[in-house]
């Protein structure tokens, strides 16, 4: 196998994952394009580890701190998001324009 | 190497059915209509990783994939979704109409990514489905030459259970406040 597949492939989800993000509306739908651009960069940790082979799997030990962080981030989205829709009766991000200059 | 060199391979077959199928689910991730579908396909595109994982014989962290993401986020989502009441059915207003702009950013985006991984790693080969790292490598690393990141990663998680729980938590109006010393 070469890397480059591997490598290739998290581009191509990233790339969705950007997609996903500027594209969607709905908060909960942002947040799930966001987990879709962790995934891809944990598969470039992963196939990077398996070509340099570190005695101490430095790439997957990396990779674990990436999904714990990317698990916090869920939680606290998601507590966020039931908080705003509570006042504000909407997840739609157009909607949310308090701050807006 | 050639393209037939590269299908010769058995393994390489495996990879193409698992990335499609990553793909094609990551794509309805951004696209579906439904927002509980939405959610299946990140699944589906979660589980494709986890076999490239064990692919890459990392076959710890692909099993943490599943239980953590598969299993507990996942489920979050869900909840969230069922809990703010987002339209689960067909809905035409998830997506902003205007799509030209963030399609070209995401086609740029892979064309320069994939470009620089081909300039750079041209013909860098990965050992196919080699020994998997051991669990006891990854957890004398988590708690040898990583304890402190170790440390500060349970913190994290530790500050964003209260704060999820301080946020999310409903407070309680004057007249809710009587009722309950009342009782």
């Amino acid at each position: 196998m070469l890397l480059n597949q591997f490598l290739i492939l998290a581009a191509a989800m990233f790339s969705l994952g950007i997609y996903g993000l500027l594209v969607r509306r709905n908060i909960v739908l942002i947040l799930l394009s966001v987990e879709l651009m962790l995934a891809a960069v944990n598969i470039n940790l992963i196939a990077f580890e398996s070509v340099l082979r570190s005695p101490e799997a430095i790439g997957q030990v990396f990779s674990i701190f990436v999904i714990t962080v990317a698990a916090a981030e869920v939680g606290i989205g998601l507590a966020i998001v039931l908080m705003i829709f509570r006042n504000r009766k909407s997840a739609n991000v157009d909607e949310l324009d308090l701050m807006r200059w | 190497m050639s393209v037939s060199e590269w299908l010769g391979s058995p393994v390489n077959w495996v990879f193409l059915v698992v990335a499609l199928a990553t793909l094609f689910s990551s794509w309805r991730v951004v696209t579906a209509k439904n927002v509980v579908h939405a959610a299946l396909y990140l699944v589906a595109a979660l589980g494709g990783t986890a076999v490239l994982f064990l692919m890459l014989s990392a076959e710890f962290v692909a099993w943490v994939v599943v239980l953590v993401y598969i299993g507990a986020v996942l489920v979050l989502f869900l909840f969230g979704i069922m809990i703010t009441r987002a339209p689960t059915g067909k809905d035409v207003g998830l997506d902003t109409p205007h799509k030209t702009w963030p399609a070209l950013l995401s086609v740029a985006t892979f064309v320069l990514l994939s470009w620089a991984s081909i300039q750079a790693f041209g013909t860098t080969q990965v050992e196919s489905v080699g020994e998997p790292t051991s669990t006891e490598v990854l957890g004398l690393a988590l708690l040898g030459r990583f304890v402190i990141p170790f440390e500060v990663v349970s913190f994290v998680l530790l500050a964003a259970l209260i704060g999820g729980v301080t946020i999310a938590r409903r407070d309680l109006s004057p007249v809710e406040e009587e009722e309950r010393r009342a009782v």
